[in-house]
C-alpha cells in the first residue's frame, strides 16, 4: 500500500507528460494546418493536454474514494 | 489550479493586450480608466456588494426563525452567530418536556381523601368490635357490670356516630371512645364520667365459698370468744355480786337483828323497874347494844353501798353484754338480769325492813329520851325541893324525916296536880298531835305508799320486761332453729353440687395427667430413639470417612499416575512451545520469519489431548503459518517510510482528494515541524487525533518497544494516511497476534509444567 502512491504518482506523472506533448502536438498540428501559425491552438492543445493528465491523475488518486450509488426503487407490497 | 487558471487568464490577457500594440501607460489607463470610471461603478459596486450582503444576511435570519434545525446549523458553523441570532429572534425555544407528573398531583390528593374517609369506616367497626368484645366476656361477670358495659358501649356508638360529622376531631373521640370499652372491664368509675347516661353502681362481686366459710368461721370463733368472755364477765360479776350481795343482806338482817335487841333492850329497860345495880348494867347492856346496834347498822349502810356499786357494775356488765348483740349470751343475760332483778328486790325489802326497824327504834329511843327527860326534871324538882337527897331516890326510904316527907308529899301532890293539868293538856293536845301525826303519817304513808308502789311498779315492769325478752328469746332460738334446718338443707344441696363438681374436675384432671404422662413418654422415646439414631449416623459417619479416606489414597496414588503423565506431556508442550519461539526469532532484517507451520504441528502433536493449547494452537493466523511474519525491527524500520508518506497526504481524506489538496498537503507536509518522538498521553483527546501528532506518538511508542500501541495509534490515522498506513498496520497485527498467541502458549506450558511440578 505505501507503493501505490508512488506507483500513483508515476503513473499520473507519465500519462499527464504524455498527454501534454500529445496535445501540444495536436496543436501544432492544428495551428500549422488551420490557424495560421497561432500561438493559441498549442497553447489551447497542450492546456488541454495538461487537463486531461491532471483530470486522470485526479481521477486515479481519488479512486478509492469514489462512491457509485445506485438508485433502488422501492416495490409497493401489500402485506403490512 | 484554478490561480493557474487565473495566472494564465492574466498573462493571456496581457499578452493579448501587447499583442494588440497597447502600449503599457494604456493599461495604467485602463487601470486609471477602470479607477476613474470605477467612481461610479464603484460605488455601484459597493451598494451592490453592501445590499447582496445584507439581503444574504436577513435572509438567513428569516430562514432561522422558521428553521430552528438551520439556526443550529449555523451558529455552529459561523462564530458569535449565536449572538446575532439572539439579538434579533430571542432564544432559542427549548426541548419540549412531558407533562405526564403533573396530572397525578390532584389524582393523589382525591385518594387521600377517600383513603381518610374509609379510614372512618374501619374505626367504626372497630369500635363496635371492642364493645362487642367486653360483652362477650361479659356474661361470667354479674348483671350489674354486663349493664354497665352494655350502656357504655351504646353511648360510646352513638358519641362516635355523632362524631363522624365533624371531620377534624373525630379521630381524636374515636381513640377516646375506643378506649373506655376495653376499660370498661376493669375501669368502671371511668366510663360512668364520661357517659351520663349511666348510673354510677359499685361492683358486686360474688366472695368465693372459701373466704365466706373462712369468714363465718371467724365470726364464730370472735363470737365465741366474746360469749365465754362475756359469759365469764358475767359469772364474775354475778358471784361477786351475789356475794355482795349476801353480805349486805345478811349485814342488813344482822343490823335488822341489833335495831331489834336495841329497841327491846331499850322498852324493857324503860318498863322494868329493876334495882339500881341492875339498872346500870341494863343500861350499860343497853349501850353495848345501842353501839352494837350503830355498828352494825353502819356496816349494813356500807355493805348496801358496796352492794348497790356491784349492782351497778353488774347492770353495766349487762349492758355491755347486750349492747354486744349476741344471739347466744342471750338466756345467760336474761338469767344475769333475773338475779340481779331477784339481788334489787331482795336488797330493797331488807333495806325497807331496817327502815321499819330502824323508824321504830327512833320512836322507841324518842320515847325513851323523853322519859329520862321526865326523870331529870323530876330530879331537878326534887333536887330544888331536896337538895341533900341524892339521886337516886328509891332506896331512901329510912333516911327521910317527917318534914322531908311532908314536904315531898305535898311536892309528890303539887306535881300529880301540876301533872293531872298537864295530862289535860296533854290530852288536847294529844288529839291534835295525834291528828298531826295522823296527817303526818299519812303523808308518810302516802310517801311510802308511792315509794312502794314505785318500787313495786318498778319491780313489775322489770318483771315484764325479763319475761318479754325471754318469749323474744325463745322466738329466736325457734328461728334459729329453723334457719338452722334450712342453713343445713342449703348446704346439703351445696355438698352435692360440690360432689358433682369434684367428679367432674377429678374426671378432667386425671385426663390431663394421663396426656401430659403420654406426651413426656413419647417425649422420651423420640430423645431415646434421636440417641441411637446419632450413635448409629456418627459410627456410619466414621465408616465413611474411613472409606472416603482409603477412596483418597487411592485416587491420589492414581492422579500421582496422572500427574506424572501430565508432567510429561506439560514438557513436551513445553519444548514444542520453545521451538515455536525460537522459530520466531529467525526473522532476518526485512524479511519475514520462516513460516511457523512446523513448529504449531509439532505443538498440536504434543499437546493432542489439551483443548486450551489445540484451540490456541488453531488460534494462530494463517498468514504467519504459512509465510511467516515480520519481527519487530523490520516493522520498525519500515514505520519511517511510512511516516513520510503518511506525512504528505495527512491532508486527504474523502472529501479532500483532488490534486490541489495533494499539492496543499505536500506543501504542509513541508511546512509543518513537530517532534520526532512524543510521549502519548494516557488518554487521547480530540485534539491527539491529528496525523501528525499521532505520528509522533507512534515513533515514541515504537522506539520504547510498544509495538501495540503504536498499532493502536496508527490506527487512530485518517483517510489517505490511514489508507497508505494499512499495510503497515496489517503486518504490525499479524505480528503481535502472533506473538500474544505465542505467550499464552508458552505461559500455559509454563502454568502446566508449574502445576504438575507442584507436590500434591
Amino acid at each position: 500500500m505505501a507503493n501505490e502512491h508512488g506507483q500513483k504518482w508515476d503513473r499520473c506523472l507519465a500519462d499527464s507528460a504524455v498527454k501534454i506533448a500529445t496535445g501540444l502536438g495536436v496543436g501544432i498540428v492544428f495551428s500549422v494546418l488551420f490557424f495560421k501559425r497561432r500561438t493559441w491552438p498549442v497553447a489551447f492543445g497542450s492546456g488541454v493536454g495538461l487537463g486531461m493528465g491532471y483530470s486522470n491523475c485526479q481521477q486515479d488518486f481519488r479512486s478509492p474514494y469514489q462512491l457509485h450509488g445506485h438508485r433502488v426503487k422501492v416495490s409497493k407490497s401489500n402485506t403490512s | 489550479m484554478l490561480r493557474v487558471c487565473l495566472k494564465g487568464a492574466n498573462s493571456a490577457a496581457r499578452k493579448c493586450l501587447c499583442g494588440n500594440g497597447v502600449p503599457l501607460h494604456p493599461l495604467q489607463q485602463c487601470r486609471s480608466y477602470t479607477s476613474g470610471g470605477s467612481g461610479s461603478s464603484a460605488g455601484k459596486i459597493v451598494a451592490a456588494s453592501v445590499l447582496t450582503m445584507g439581503g444574504g444576511v436577513g435572509g438567513t435570519i428569516l430562514y432561522a426563525n422558521w428553521d430552528p434545525k438551520f439556526r443550529a446549523n449555523v451558529e455552529k458553523s459561523i462564530p458569535y452567530s449565536d449572538q446575532v441570532f439572539g439579538l434579533a429572534l430571542g432564544p432559542a425555544a427549548p426541548p419540549p418536556v412531558i407533562n405526564k407528573p403533573r396530572k397525578v398531583e390532584p389524582v393523589q390528593i382525591s385518594s387521600m381523601s377517600e383513603v381518610w374517609k374509609d379510614s372512618k369506616q374501619p374505626k367504626a367497626k372497630e369500635v363496635q368490635r371492642k364493645a362487642e368484645q367486653p360483652d362477650a366476656e361479659g356474661p361470667p361477670a354479674p348483671a350489674p357490670q354486663e349493664t354497665l358495659e352494655e350502656a357504655s358501649a351504646q353511648v360510646a356508638q352513638i358519641l362516635s356516630a355523632i362524631g363522624e360529622v365533624p371531620s377534624v376531631p373525630a379521630p381524636g373521640t374515636h381513640e377516646a371512645e375506643a378506649v373506655p370499652p376495653p376499660a370498661a372491664l376493669k375501669g368502671v368509675p371511668a366510663a360512668a364520667a364520661k357517659c351520663t347516661e349511666c348510673e354510677h353502681e359499685p361492683a358486686v362481686k360474688e366472695r368465693p365459698e372459701g373466704e365466706v366459710a373462712a369468714r363465718l368461721a371467724e365470726q364464730d370463733k370472735a363470737e365465741q370468744d366474746l360469749l365465754t368472755s362475756l359469759s365469764s364477765n358475767l359469772e364474775d360479776a354475778l358471784g361477786s355480786t351475789a356475794k355482795v350481795t349476801l353480805q349486805a343482806i345478811g349485814a342488813q338482817e344482822a343490823a335488822l337483828q341489833a335495831i331489834a335487841q336495841h329497841t327491846r333492850q331499850l322498852r324493857e329497860a324503860m318498863e322494868a323497874e329493876a334495882p339500881p345495880d341492875k339498872k346500870s348494867t341494863q343500861w350499860r347492856v343497853l349501850e353495848d347494844a345501842l353501839s352494837e346496834r350503830s355498828r352494825s347498822v353502819d356496816e349494813a349502810g356500807a355493805a348496801v353501798l358496796k352492794a348497790k356499786a356491784e349492782l351497778d357494775k353488774l347492770r353495766g356488765v349487762i349492758d355491755g353484754a347486750k349492747h354486744l348483740k349476741i344471739a347466744a349470751a342471750r338466756p345467760s343475760i336474761l338469767a344475769a338480769e333475773e338475779n340481779l332483778h331477784s339481788m334489787v328486790v331482795d336488797l330493797d325489802s331488807v333495806v325497807t325492813r331496817v327502815q321499819t326497824a330502824q323508824s321504830e327504834a327512833k320512836i322507841v329511843s324518842q320515847y325513851s329520851e323523853l322519859v329520862n327527860e321526865a326523870k331529870a326534871q323530876f330530879q331537878k324538882e326534887l333536887n330544888s325541893i331536896t337538895p341533900e337527897i341524892q339521886a337516886n331516890w328509891k332506896g331512901l326510904t329510912g333516911k327521910l324525916t317527917q318534914d322531908d316527907l311532908n314536904s315531898l308529899i305535898a311536892h309528890a301532890h303539887r306535881r300529880i296536880d301540876q301533872l293531872n293539868r298537864e295530862l289535860a293538856e296533854q290530852r288536847v293536845r294529844e288529839q291534835i298531835h295525834i291528828d298531826s301525826a295522823l296527817e303526818q303519817q299519812k303523808l308518810e304513808d302516802k310517801k311510802a305508799l308511792e315509794v312502794a308502789i314505785s318500787t313495786a311498779l318498778e319491780h313489775n315492769r322489770e318483771q315484764m320486761r325479763l319475761e318479754q325478752e325471754k318469749k323474744v328469746e325463745e322466738t329466736r332460738e325457734v328461728m334459729e332453729a329453723e334457719m338452722r334446718t334450712q342453713l343445713r338443707r342449703q348446704a346439703a344441696a351445696h355438698t352435692d353440687h360440690l360432689r358433682d363438681v369434684l367428679k367432674v374436675q377429678e374426671q378432667e384432671l386425671r385426663s390431663e395427667a394421663e396426656e401430659i404422662l403420654n406426651s413426656s413418654l413419647m417425649e422420651k422415646e423420640t430423645e431415646y430413639r434421636r440417641l441411637t439414631q446419632d450413635q448409629l449416623d456418627s459410627f456410619t459417619l466414621d465408616m465413611n470417612a474411613a472409606y472416603a479416606r482409603l477412596k483418597g489414597m487411592e485416587e491420589a496414588i492414581d492422579s500421582h499416575v496422572i500427574a506424572e503423565e501430565e508432567a510429561r506431556k506439560a514438557h513436551q508442550l513445553w519444548l514444542s512451545v520453545e521451538a515455536l519461539n525460537y522459530t520466531l526469532k529467525t526473522a532476518a532484517l526485512n524479511d519475514p520469519t520462516e513460516p511457523l507451520e512446523g513448529a504449531v504441528q509439532a505443538i498440536k502433536e504434543s499437546c493432542a489431548e489439551d483443548e486450551f493449547a489445540q484451540a490456541l494452537a488453531t488460534a494462530l493466523p494463517s498468514e504467519s503459518l504459512s509465510r511467516g511474519v515480520y519481527s519487530e525491527a523490520s516493522l520498525r524500520a519500515r514505520f519511517y517510510t511510512i511516516r513520510q508518506l503518511a506525512r504528505r497526504v495527512a491532508l486527504i481524506d474523502e472529501t479532500r482528494n483532488s490534486l490541489y489538496q495533494y499539492f496543499l498537503s505536500y506543501l504542509q507536509a513541508m511546512l509543518l515541524f513537530e517532534k520526532a518522538q512524543e510521549a502519548p498521553p494516557a488518554k487521547l483527546s480530540a485534539e491527539d487525533l491529528d496525523t501528525f501528532k499521532l505520528l509522533s506518538y507512534a515513533a515514541y511508542s515504537l522506539e520504547h518497544g510498544d509495538l501495540e500501541l503504536a498499532a493502536k495509534l496508527v490506527n487512530q490515522l485518517k483517510g489517505e494516511s490511514r489508507r497508505v498506513a494499512q499495510d503497515w498496520l496489517k503486518e504490525a497485527r499479524l505480528t503481535l497476534e502472533t506473538k500474544q498467541v505465542v505467550s499464552l502458549l508458552s505461559a500455559y506450558a509454563n502454568a502446566v509444567g508449574l502445576g504438575t511440578t507442584m507436590a500434591p
